[in-house]
């Protein structure tokens, strides 16, 4: 019997699994074990593991990531939950400054396996400030690891290998992504860093989607099977460590690469993906690339701005068919209410 | 007699650990114009007393957290001298093998946690690993040291408050030598009275105002024996100290004016180290001296010869894969 858990289900079982079978597990975070619960990734476990190894924390986000980097330390297996990826600006000196580089300027006398979740919004006029995915900031740092699993699936086996990782990890949530349901099997498993899927294939383009544009990606291939265009779809999974050979070989293939990301361009995850595809293949194939990511503003909240501010599966589309028609095509295909709502269930 | 014999044991005890830090800081300035020392160095000389204090208060396996300014905690808490110098020199032999310097000194076996170079962050970090200690059902406590200039950081207060709030096993202790690099603690905050702040958290804090290493090891020591009875943490002691040298380097810096030496003459005449020297035997002393002096000594000859990491060193240890 398959299994069908939403992604808040599968990150409240990852954790509840891990907290039975490791006391070192702890969860803490403003609101982890308040009435809402998180969304509901952490309903429950304040009840089932007491107020010790499950609270909430005062809105001290720098000192409560020092804190987590203080357990990590001592031996704990903190899990520092944030409801917004925005809020994670108050703590960078913690995650920058010492979380990265405890392990190598202390000689590797100590690591620190923290897991840091954040969530990244959308819609309902979340605005500037409750919509940033700042992914790659992290990414930009050695000694962090990165991930942002955008399926139940992966979002089970990414936070069991994150709380088992014996290095940080910034593990990145969408809240829309938490409506996602697909198949979750009950025992444990883990998503190893550094392992890319491909996610359909194609002979044409490559696109590569990142949280939750991996989804509008998705979206976007099912627009192109009316074309006689053929996308690649890869989900990178973890973004630090990358596993860039999968991407690679697939624009060996198709010579066309899109990179769709959910934050800014500028010296983004696309820039990064795009880059070391090219200087893995230069003098060797010749790559059309193409990048996608919010537009270069603040997130507006009225829908009418908003609804310029993202890619979506549409203008994915279109854009993937320029690259291989090559020009301006002007090809938008119409909205298709099938192609709404798009959830890849796995298996894997 | 039994009481006579533990006193002089303490006596000696004391000033052999004050007397290392001094002189091991006395040879750092000495050797580092010749530039074989790597790494920028913040001297405790004045200060020792704040760490000799604290630390023979505390057991081995108990923890302490610093700042950069690293060297009288650490080796006053145990940590390995020859480990430290070849730190400093950039050497494999290390105690973060050539990877930290000075402003990043650890010796985990000893309970002494890696210093940072970003003021106040390394306050989180005690009362996270305070916090796991109780979970774990661990009778050791942690001691958390700053500087006056770490009073200024938001990241202290949030860190109290969560320190009061789960009333954790944790000692905070602030070594207020009154500059923050080179601005005075009056020039940063309206008022001077540190210990007013903290009681407004609900955390006890004393003031400890005439860097006595036997006062400021008595009051730790009574709240290390409440922390170990079970009763609530944290502690807050504030102990007025006073820093001999620059803020970073070997030399003086009174020439340039924004200290004067009659504000440091009392404490210069005050030298803990120079009090200790006086209630021991004058041979007993000569004897700790000779030990203390070859053990730095061999400490540096050693860093001389070491090898420097190898070219695999840089990318080790970035994770752990």
């Amino acid at each position: 019997m398959e299994r069908i858990l939403s992604y808040v289900e599968a990150i409240r079982e990852a954790t509840d699994q891990q907290m039975a079978e490791d006391p070192s597990v702890v969860l803490f975070g403003l609101d982890v074990d308040d009435p809402k619960a998180i969304q509901g990734t952490t309903r429950g476990l304040a009840e089932k593991y007491g107020p010790e190894r499950v609270f909430g924390t005062p809105l001290s986000e720098e000192a409560m990531t020092g804190a987590a980097v203080g357990m990590a330390l001592a031996g704990l297996r903190p899990i520092h939950v944030h409801i917004r990826m925005d809020f994670l600006m108050l703590a960078m000196n913690q995650l920058v400054n010492v979380a990265a580089k405890s392990r190598y300027m202390h000689g590797g006398q100590v690591h620190v396996p923290m897991v840091v979740r954040c969530m990244i919004g959308k819609s309902w006029g979340q605005g500037a400030q409750h919509s940033q995915g700042l992914h790659s900031f992290f990414m930009h740092v050695p000694g962090l690891k990165v991930v942002a699993p955008t399926n139940p699936y992966d979002a089970k086996g990414c936070l069991i290998q994150a709380i088992r990782d014996n290095d940080p990890v910034i593990y990145v949530e969408h809240r829309i992504l938490h409506f996602q349901k697909g198949i979750v099997p009950e025992e444990l498993y883990r998503i190893p860093p550094g392992k890319a899927r491909v996610l359909g294939e194609g002979r044409d383009v490559t696109l590569v989607g990142i949280s939750h544009m991996l989804t509008e990606c998705l979206r976007a291939r099912r627009y192109l099977e009316t074309t006689d265009v053929e996308a690649e779809v890869i989900d990178p999974i973890w973004l630090s460590p990358l596993d860039i050979e999968t991407v690679v070989k697939s624009v060996k293939k198709t010579g066309r690469l899109c990179v769709v990301d959910n934050g800014w361009t500028a010296c983004g995850a696309s820039a990064e993906i795009v880059t070391r595809v090219i200087e893995h293949l230069q003098g060797e194939r010749e790559v059309a690339v193409h990048r996608m990511g919010y537009a270069p503003a603040t997130c507006p909240p009225t829908p009418s701005l908003e609804d310029l501010y993202y890619p979506n599966a549409r203008t994915i589309a279109s854009a993937a068919y320029d690259l291989v028609k090559g020009g301006r095509n002007r090809w938008l295909p119409a909205e298709r209410e099938e192609l709404q709502e798009i959830e890849f269930r796995g298996p894997f | 007699m039994q009481k006579k014999k533990l006193v002089k044991e303490t006596y000696e005890r004391f000033y052999r650990s004050i007397y290392r830090i001094r002189r091991a800081e006395e040879e750092i300035a000495r050797i580092y114009p010749s530039d074989k020392i790597k790494s920028p160095v913040h001297l405790s000389i004045g200060q020792e007393a704040v760490s000799v204090g604290v630390c023979e208060a505390l057991r081995p396996k108990d923890v302490v957290f610093g700042t950069y300014r690293s060297h009288a905690y650490y080796l006053a808490k145990g940590g390995d001298l020859k480990k430290m110098i070849a730190e400093l020199y950039g050497k494999a032999t290390g105690c973060a093998k050539g990877k930290g310097g000075s402003m990043h000194l650890i010796d985990v076996g000893h309970g002494i946690m890696g210093a940072s170079a970003v003021v106040g962050t390394t306050i989180a970090n005690a009362v996270g690993f305070a916090y796991a200690l109780r979970l774990q059902k661990k009778d050791s406590i942690v001691v958390s040291f700053f500087g006056d200039g770490a009073t200024d950081e938001g990241v202290f207060y949030e860190s109290l408050n969560f320190a009061a709030l789960k009333q954790l096993p944790i000692i905070f202790v602030c070594e207020n030598n009154l500059y923050a690099i080179h601005t005075h603690l009056l020039r940063r905050h309206k008022d001077a009275d540190v210990c007013g702040r903290i009681r407004a958290f609900g955390i006890p804090a004393e003031q400890i105002g005439d860097n006595d290493v036997f006062a400021i090891n008595e009051r730790v020591k009574a709240a290390v024996s409440a922390l170990r009875a079970g009763q609530a943490g944290p502690f807050f002691f504030e102990c007025l100290t006073y820093r001999w040298k620059e803020h970073v380097g070997p030399n003086d810096d009174f020439h340039l004016g924004y200290r004067n030496y009659e504000e440091a003459r009392p404490w210069i005449e005050g030298d803990q180290v120079r009090r200790l020297a006086t209630l021991i035997p004058s041979q007993r002393r000569a004897l700790i001296e000779a030990q203390v002096e070859e053990e730095i000594q061999a400490a540096f000859a050693c860093a001389e010869d070491d090898a420097l990491p190898e070219a695999r060193e840089l990318l080790t240890d970035v994770t752990g894969d």
